[in-house]
């Protein structure tokens, strides 16, 4: 390989010696540049950049020894191969020359023949550290360059994935900040009805690849959950959502919950994710939360099971959830620190607070290093009353809002199988300004009263059955075989919106095609929370007014009055 | 090479397997193994033996793989998996797309 010529410098005291070298270098197509003592060697450098210089160890004024240390700090990190020549024979000396920052030495007298081939062996390295520089100043530009997308995508993200609660006083939750590119995902939203969604998710892969699938899920979380859709239905349109945009390796494992402050219950559906724990603090049991599913985004909607848990809860009992950054995290051995260990933190723990704190040292003795794909979160559940969901925000002025006017709507088998039609009803009475400022108890008194017509009317449930935790699953398990096999029945739904003196009354009427119930006997019970059944009738009775039952219970009727607005 | 395949006599039967970490880092290797054959096999074994671990990268190869394969009609059995890997498999639920032993 014919090698691009040099620019090479040459300290030597010796004129002969010097002009000697010149011309042998000179031949060998090289430009050249001389210098008589170490001083002049230095300044030559300074001012003309040789790439390659040749040094005579002992000269006046400065010696090569110091030259070369000095050219070798002025090079910086760029590679100027310094070959010494020398008449020095002995070891000693001659390692004094490397140790000085010189890269090789040439004994005199000169051969032409060596010191071509030492000039090219020098200028191979010369281009090789050349080149590592070259590509690690790439690295780092477009290292730079991934972390201010990343920063500009994760400011982005955290303005949609915050526009939720996780700051409501029941959440504790912890996740790295970049959290977001190594694929998890945290969301949680107030409900209408005054009930909380929350979101932990685990998409396949690191970067920004893992990072893209979280916009559109969190839309449609935010989205649903807004609109008062279910569990069940925000899942299939994820699912549907993610199945229809990712590629077919990366899918997203997610545990969603719906957590009701009313019902004193959790509604859990795992895709995938490690169990989760619902810790009942007066037993200090933990019952887990398994994967039943696969993860979002694998199944086309056709097989998708939306299928959901529920469990009871009381006041102050927690729902803790975590990824699987957490049990998959491996010490130098390649052991995982696995589920036995994390039941270990739980047993040890005292301070139901402290969890997080002690998990996180535990992954940090066990491994030695924290990982920085760990998040957890925990919810608790209140008292309803000590949660107050933020009123929601309209963007319509109002102008076209219908004032009087009445629907009816009948609900048959097939439709009750598989359709809420609750979204649909909250959005149309929300036409309704007067009606907005109320909309939490608007919605959580018409799902009650929707319930109760499907669950105790046309699948004949009997509500006695939630008094304990056992019978609380066995009612939902009931629940979904009767509704699988439901071949006739009605809920029907009348609304009548008519104005009253400048403000307006709505009524709302629920009948089904049930057995009825016994209206004096369950009327007659205190309006009380603590049992866990029959909470639907009193919550009624509270957040509406003049509620009624009549045709032995099959029909039951409630009024919603606003004054007028301001 | 951490994916070695085999295909059977018949040429019916591709069995692949994996030594090592199943990652990331596996995924144009495990790729190529069936990529290459110029013809479909009419059923897939995937040996995870002398696999140690397995991440979520992999159970996206493995729906990659059964993409190729068909879908909802290929028939892919996971083979020798160790406890660790099972209980990913578990926890992930692909019992429900793999038959797993």
């Amino acid at each position: 390989m014919q090698l691009e010529p040099l620019t090479i410098l040459i300290a030597e005291d010796s004129a002969a010696d010097r002009m000697l070298l010149s011309s042998i270098v000179r031949r060998q197509g090289h430009e050249v540049l001389t210098a008589a003592n170490g001083a002049e060697a230095v300044e030559a450098f300074r001012q003309q950049r040789p790439q390659l210089v040749l040094m005579d160890a002992m000269m006046p004024v400065m010696d090569g020894f110091e030259a070369a240390r000095q050219i070798k700090a002025l090079a910086g990190e760029t590679l100027v191969p310094i070959i010494f020549l020398t008449s020095l024979t002995e070891s000693e000396a001659l390692a004094r020359c490397l140790e000085a920052g010189g890269d090789d030495f040439l004994a005199k007298p000169y051969n032409q023949v060596i010191l071509a081939a030492k000039i090219k062996a020098m200028d191979r390295l010369r281009r090789l550290q050349a080149t590592v520089l070259k590509q690690r100043d790439q690295i780092a530009r477009h290292h730079d360059y991934l972390l201010n997308e990343q920063r500009v995508a994760k400011a982005v993200f955290d303005k949609v994935a915050h526009s939720g609660c996780l700051n409501a006083p029941n959440i504790r939750y912890l996740q790295s900040p970049y959290a977001l590119f190594n694929g998890d995902l945290l969301l949680a939203a107030f409900t209408p009805a005054g009930d909380m969604h929350v979101l932990l998710g685990d998409f396949t892969g690191h970067g920004l690849p893992a990072a893209v699938g979280a916009m559109p899920l969190a839309e449609v979380f935010y989205g649903m959950t807004a609109k008062g859709y279910g569990l069940s239905e925000t899942l299939r349109e994820m699912n549907a959502k993610l199945k229809r945009i990712l590629p077919v390796d990366m899918f997203c494992c997610a545990t969603l919950l719906c957590l009701s402050f009313q019902r004193r219950s959790v509604e859990v559906w795992n895709g995938g994710m490690p169990d989760g724990y619902l810790h009942n603090i007066a037993s200090g049991e933990r019952t887990p939360l398994t994967a039943r599913h696969l993860p979002l985004g694998v199944l086309n909607p056709q097989t998708f099971d939306d299928r959901t848990e529920v469990f009871p809860m009381a006041v102050g009992d927690r729902v803790f959830l975590l990824s699987d950054g957490v049990i998959d995290t491996c010490d130098a051995k390649e052991q995982l620190f696995g589920v036995e260990r994390l039941q270990q933190v739980f047993a040890a723990n005292r301070q139901p607070d402290q969890l997080f704190e002690e998990i996180e040292q535990a992954l940090q003795d066990f491994r030695g290093e924290a990982r920085d794909d760990v998040s957890m979160v925990e919810v608790s559940l209140l008292e309803a009353a000590q949660l107050i969901p933020p009123p929601l925000v309209y963007s319509d002025s109002g102008q076209s809002c219908p004032l009087d006017w009445s629907v009816n709507f009948e609900f048959r088998a097939a439709t009750l199988k598989r359709f809420n039609p609750l979204p649909y009803l909250l959005q149309l009475l929300l036409e309704v300004h007067g009606l907005r400022a109320q909309s939490g108890a608007l919605y959580s008194v018409l799902a009650e009263l929707y319930s109760n017509a499907l669950e105790h009317g046309v699948l004949g449930l009997d509500s006695s059955l939630k008094r304990d935790a056992s019978g609380f699953t066995r009612y939902y398990q009931q629940r979904n075989a009767r509704l699988d096999e439901l071949q006739d029945g009605y809920v029907r739904v009348h609304l009548q919106v008519a104005p009253k003196d400048g403000g307006g009354c709505l009524t709302i009427r629920v009948e089904d095609s049930g057995k009825g119930f016994d209206v004096e006997r369950v009327m007659a019970r205190p309006v009380d929370g603590i049992r866990l059944s029959g909470r639907g009738v009193s919550l009624i009775r509270q957040l509406s007014r003049n509620a009624s039952w009549s045709d032995e219970g099959r029909s039951a009727r409630v009024e919603f009055f606003w004054e007028a607005l301001a | 090479m951490s994916v070695v395949t085999e295909v059977s006599s018949d040429g019916k039967k591709l069995t692949i397997s994996i030594e090592g970490r199943f990652d990331f880092g596996r995924h144009h290797e495990f790729r190529e193994s069936y990529e290459r054959l110029d013809y479909k096999p009419e059923s897939i074994v995937v040996d995870l033996k002398k696999a140690t671990y397995l991440d979520s990268s992999a159970l996206g190869m493995l729906l990659l793989l059964r993409d190729h394969a068909g879908g909802d009609s290929s028939d892919i059995r996971v083979v020798n998996s160790s406890s660790d890997v099972k209980k990913i498999l578990a926890i992930s639920n692909f019992d429900k797309l793999f038959d797993i032993s």
